[in-house]
């Protein structure tokens, strides 16, 4: 849906974001903003905690239409929220499929969740998983609406380490069999070299900085070019490397 | 770089106080059974209670003792008095909750979801909901006259109120951050209400569904005190103007009895309805 144009139907890129702006108050949280993702794209959004990352993140869900400037949205799209938001009184499965129209189709919930290893997880209550299986679900109910834009808000950090490196894992295998684009707020730059095409920095309400990422996947964190990128966005988020190494 | 920080010289004698970790014996081989624990207490008053009756501490006019009322509870259910009695005053609550339940739903979700009826309604609801809901018998009797209106009417009005304010805090207690992901999930308005406001807000329903039987009990007593010809009120009105005490204590049992139903159907509601919501069950 185009959010500017409120039921306007066209075809065009999963994002394309002209001069946005939004502030509360006397705060400008994001001031002429401009973004562009393609079709396919993966894209890692880095920046200070309270940069506005978040707030951008909710508009191109429509969650927030308090704004100027030119947005316009990929119609299929899914989001994933940093905790998961499960609604407790419903079974794992009936969450997946919450919101998916016609009646509760039990099997389209089980093949979603066997591609997030959830397959005997399907008929408990949310309650009970761990935050980790929580995580995954939450993903399995974006992915089952096969969205061309998947938005994701720092989906792993209430993660534990081990965790998250299994849930980055599995996040690289689902984009490469759905080939959605993902737009994705994380704030560990490793996370976004290994997993991004492209990565962006937001700072001072704007795109500041726009990277692409031409290492070949599987990408190794070892790598040369990517340990380079690493030194490179970390100082552009205000840590220098070198005294920590 | 930072200086390691000085650490302390390691302790010459290695060894700590301990503690020895006792696994807990599993709850099927327990020496006295829950159950048994339980219902000591009200056993050993009711023994009590029949020994003072017995060698007369206790008079009769008083409290008659439990043997006495045992059998005038017989007595009266082999006349029937007992079934009719219980008939007449479950079908008083009965309509009362409903009215009392179809009224508060009502309400709640109007001022519960909607701002504007929030605006409109929720003053008015919480200026009457000061007012003791006994202290309205003299007005209801005024409008609805001494037959079964005003009774069912009090208890209306008794169940209203403890349940609006539990569903209108339920409601507005739900989690604002599982509204906006249903938006997300495509969930239209009605579906929103129906598969994620009302659900977050059932614990809290049943919780005021529990206060409102409570104050529909208490307002079926006062509202059979108001001119009955049947009922359990109406016995003991009867047996007061006698000094009947076994009939008096055999209707406050039943008041008792039926409070207890009406509680753990509430409580079968809330174990069927909210089992995806693991609580303490205490130690
Ligand atoms: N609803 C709101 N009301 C007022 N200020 C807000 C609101 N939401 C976010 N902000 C402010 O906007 C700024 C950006 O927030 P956010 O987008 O959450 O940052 P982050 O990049 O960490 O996700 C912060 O300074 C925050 O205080
Ligand atoms: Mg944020």
């Amino acid at each position: 849906m185009a959010t500017g144009l409120p039921g306007t139907v066209t075809t065009g890129a999963p994002v394309e974001v002209r001069n946005l702006s939004r502030r509360f108050g006397e705060h400008v949280v994001i001031d002429g903003l401009d973004l562009h993702i393609e079709p396919g794209e993966f894209v890692a959004l880095l920046g200070a905690s309270g940069c506005g990352k978040s707030t951008l993140l909710r508009i191109l869900a429509d969650l927030d239409r308090d704004i100027t400037g030119d947005v316009s949205v990929a119609r299929g799209r899914a989001v994933g929220f940093q905790a998961p938001r499960l609604m407790p009184w419903k079974r794992v499965w009936r969450n997946v499929v919450l919101g998916l129209p016609g009646r509760p189709d039990r099997e389209r919930a089980e093949a979603a969740l066997a591609e997030v290893g959830l397959s005997h997880r399907v008929d408990v209550w949310p309650k009970v998983l761990s935050g980790g299986e929580a995580q995954r679900v939450a993903l399995a109910r974006s992915l089952v609406r096969e969205p061309d834009l998947l938005l994701l808000d720092e989906p792993f950090s209430a993660l534990d380490a081990l965790t998250r490196l299994t849930a980055r894992g599995l996040v690289d295998e689902l984009w490469q069999r759905h080939r959605c684009a993902v737009l994705l707020v994380t704030h560990d730059v490793e996370e976004a070299l290994v997993l991004a095409d492209r990565v962006l920095v937001m700072d001072r309400g704007r795109i500041a900085h726009d990277a692409r990422v031409e290492i070949d996947r599987p990408r190794d964190l070892a790598d040369p070019a990517l340990v380079a990128m690493r030194t490179d966005l970390l100082a552009r988020l205000g840590v220098d490397v070198k005294e920590h190494a | 770089m930072s200086l390691a920080p000085a650490r302390k010289p390691p302790p010459t004698d290695l060894a700590v106080e301990t503690e020895t970790i006792v696994p807990e014996p599993e709850s099927g081989h327990q020496r006295v059974p829950r159950w048994v624990v339980k219902a000591a207490s009200p056993v050993v008053l009711v023994i009590l209670w029949q020994i003072l009756g017995s060698s007369g501490v206790l008079e009769r006019d008083v409290l008659a003792p439990p043997s006495d009322v045992f059998a005038t509870a017989v007595e009266m259910a082999a006349e029937g008095r007992l079934s009719s009695a219980i008939l007449a005053s479950l079908g008083r609550v009965a309509l009362g909750l409903v009215l009392g339940i179809v009224t508060a739903t009502v309400l709640a979700t109007i001022t519960g979801l909607f701002r504007r009826g929030e605006d409109l309604l929720d003053l008015p609801v919480q200026m009457l909901r000061t007012v003791p809901v006994i202290g309205l018998i003299p007005l209801l009797i005024v409008w609805f006259g001494i037959g079964e209106e005003p009774k069912v009417a009090l208890i209306g009005l008794a169940v209203t109120f403890p349940l609006y304010m539990n569903l209108f805090g339920g409601i507005r207690n739900v989690d604002a951050a599982l509204v906006e992901a249903s938006r997300t999930l495509g969930l239209g308005r009605l579906d929103q209400i129906r598969q994620v406001i009302l659900p977050a807000a059932l614990p809290q329903a049943l919780v005021g569904l529990r206060y409102a039987l409570g104050s529909a009990w208490l307002a079926l007593v006062f509202g059979e005190t108001i001119n009955t010809t049947s009922g359990i009120g109406y016995e003991m009105n009867t047996a007061r103007e006698y000094f009947q005490t076994d009939v008096i204590v055999v209707c406050l049992v039943l008041y008792a009895l039926l409070g207890l139903v009406a509680d753990l159907i509430v409580r079968g509601l809330e174990r069927g309805l909210l089992s995806w919501r693991p609580a303490f069950q205490g130690q």
